[in-house]
């Protein structure tokens, strides 16, 4: 009885799940397997392997690992600061992470636009101070920056969460069991705040190796990321047939990722514990 | 099959997304109605014509306006909306021309047809050959806009100003792929319209050569980036040039010597057409001298009517930005749009350049 009512109450979402992704999947997963004429072939999976095509899949890989990367080297301590610290209204904190996305991400990218451009706020100060100006907008550095300031929250709040999750009680033990502060970080806080290493590690990588927005606006046309590609082949091109197949081999890469990670979640001891 | 199955799937979600409008458009099927429904581009018509049009004729015009001539084609085929009179570019005409999408137009029931320039019904002899089914509303040309406090005239009045390592990271290029091989295909001297694959490649390592003094890709974005300082030059239409002079008085608009392209926007009746006589009724409006020279303080492109031309001052019409002149016009050529093939090949060029 009580299941058939939580059946019933969840209609409304599975409704949507159908109408708005599986449907849309399968018209994409259609389309990636035919031809002009409608014919079965797997050219345009195949279209992978164009050189051009892989350059810019190689491309999207490395903007977004290394975006990941700097996103984790700038969490991780600041999360360890902002636990330990002593405020009293942990909410504020979590307040502050959510705070940059009360605008609109469009405008936050277009601010840098602003900062980043040659004649911008970053130029006028660097040449005031008689440093020699920096051409940032428009290069991959540009892309990876706006990458990293998007993404920063998603990161941010799984590791966050995971630290404040960790009883004081087992830091302590471990001290009183003779640990210095290096072997409790490595072998108390950093396993027990895996999982929320790796829910953010997917948080950002995903979004940022599919995105092609960020790149188009700071990137200036000149960054081509694979997302950019499939973008142009629906609008440009007008080949949806390419540009689906072209999705569906980054949808397998995100998938593996995915995998990937996760399995070194299950593999962590106690990391699904928390 | 593709074609139905694309046709079905953009024809459901236009219809999810025009279904409000619909409602209010009575106009859908019948024809005896006083309804008009006209697609333009985005800010391309001074509201205050369209009102009194609609005041004066008592037909109501449904107006839609659309981005990028992609987005119209889209638009168009997806077939949800009978259009009755749509104005875009000449290369996109010409390619709903070879679709058997045009109707003829009555010159004869429009009055005032006479206002337009005969040398640019002349000159849109390469989309429309036997001048059956177009009335141009507003040219302009392709050509280098330029901050003067960086650059010199003499410099842009060549393409190779484009190629110039002096403008490391100040040249912005135009971020529309036959516009940008354009200034390459002219600058070797090849045609606009160049088929040939060996002068196209040697376009494309050109283009290649320069992404590196290319500060960015830009289209919509050029005039703002130009009128903040940001570049000391870019390839942009016209058009967004003038705009881009009114915020900075050291910016120039220039076409250089080798060549550029010209382009017309002129208004078709498509094969949707369900209120001819409206449609000849509005198009007769565009071309009428008061309602047209509205328009054109409004948008401010070049207008092919002559009244325009006898009523504006001098200093409008010698700005060469606004209204290029017979030797600018001389030396640029038309696009004629590319069959399928050269439309696959140059858009594969154009995506190496971009992930070059």
């Amino acid at each position: 009885m009580n299941n058939k009512r939580q059946a019933y109450l969840a209609a409304p979402y599975g409704l949507w799940i159908i109408v708005c992704t599986i449907i849309p999947l399968l018209f994409i997963l259609g389309y990636a397997v035919t031809n002009d004429a409608g014919k079965l072939t797997f050219d345009n999976l195949l279209a992978i392997a164009d050189p051009v095509n892989l350059k810019c899949l190689m491309l999207s890989f490395k903007t977004s690992i290394i975006t990941t990367v700097i996103c984790l080297l700038l969490s991780y301590p600041v999360a360890l600061i902002l636990n330990s610290a002593n405020i009293k209204n942990k909410s504020f904190v979590v307040f502050l992470f959510i705070l940059p996305m009360w605008m609109n991400f469009m405008l936050r990218i277009l601010a840098w636009q602003i900062i980043l451009s040659n004649n911008g706020l970053l130029n006028s100060l660097l040449s005031a101070l008689h440093i020699p100006t920096q051409h940032i907008l428009y290069t991959e550095k540009a892309v990876i920056l706006g990458m990293v300031y998007d993404f920063l929250p998603y990161m941010l709040l799984p590791i966050y969460n995971a630290l404040s999750r960790i009883n004081n009680d087992v830091i302590e033990a471990a001290k009183d069991l003779g640990a210095n502060n290096l072997q409790v970080f490595t072998r108390v806080i950093l396993p027990l705040t895996k999982s929320g290493v790796i829910s953010g590690i997917i948080m950002v990588f995903v979004p940022a190796l599919s995105s092609f927005v960020v790149s188009n606006v700071l990137g200036g046309g000149k960054v081509m990321l694979i997302g950019n590609v499939i973008e142009q082949e629906f609008t440009l091109a007008r080949d949806w047939n390419t540009g689906s197949g072209l999705s569906i081999i980054l949808m397998i890469f995100v998938l593996l990722a995915m995998g990937i990670t996760q399995k070194q979640d299950n593999a962590g001891e106690g990391g699904t514990l928390i | 099959m593709k074609k139905l199955a694309k046709k079905t799937l953009s024809v459901l979600t236009t219809v999810l997304l025009i279904l409000p409008t619909c409602f209010t458009m009575t106009g859908c099927e019948k024809a005896e109605d006083n309804s008009l429904v006209v697609l333009n581009y985005g800010k391309y018509i001074e509201t205050d014509v369209l009102k009194r049009f609609q005041e004066e004729t008592g037909i109501e015009v449904k107006y839609e306006e659309y981005e990028s001539v992609e987005d119209m084609y889209a638009k168009y085929k997806a077939g949800s909306i009978d259009y009755d009179l749509i104005c875009t570019s000449e290369y996109m005409i010409e390619t709903l021309r070879k679709e058997n999408e045009l109707i003829p137009i009555d010159y004869d029931t429009l009055e005032y047809y006479d206002n337009i320039d005969p040398k640019i019904i002349e000159m849109s002899s390469s989309f429309d050959p036997t001048h059956e089914y177009t009335i141009p509303y507003f040219y302009g040309t392709v050509g280098i806009l330029y901050n003067t406090t960086m650059v010199d005239e003499d410099t842009v009045s060549s393409w190779d100003a484009l190629w110039n390592p002096d403008y490391d990271n100040q040249i912005v290029q135009i971020n529309s792929q036959r516009d940008a091989f354009l200034t390459s295909l002219v600058r070797r001297g090849y045609s606009i319209n160049s088929t040939d694959k060996t002068e196209l490649t040697e376009a494309f390592d050109d283009l290649c050569q320069q992404k590196d003094l290319v500060y960015a890709y830009l289209q919509d974005e050029t005039y703002e980036c130009m009128i903040s300082g940001d570049a000391a030059m870019a390839v942009c239409f016209s058009g967004e040039a003038a705009m881009g002079m009114e915020y900075n008085e050291d910016l120039d608009y220039c076409v250089p010597e080798e060549g550029s392209n010209v382009w017309i926007d002129s208004w078709f009746v498509p094969r949707t057409c369900k209120h001819y006589d409206a449609a000849m009724k509005f198009l007769d409006y565009m071309c009428e001298g008061e309602a047209a020279l509205e328009n054109f303080e409004y948008v401010w492109y070049a207008s092919p009517n002559l009244y325009v031309k006898e009523n504006e001052d001098e200093e409008t019409l010698e700005d060469i930005t606004v209204f290029p002149t017979d030797d600018i016009l001389d030396r640029c050529e038309l696009y004629v749009s590319y069959d399928d093939e050269m439309l696959d090949y140059t858009t594969d060029l154009w995506k190496k350049l971009k992930a070059y």
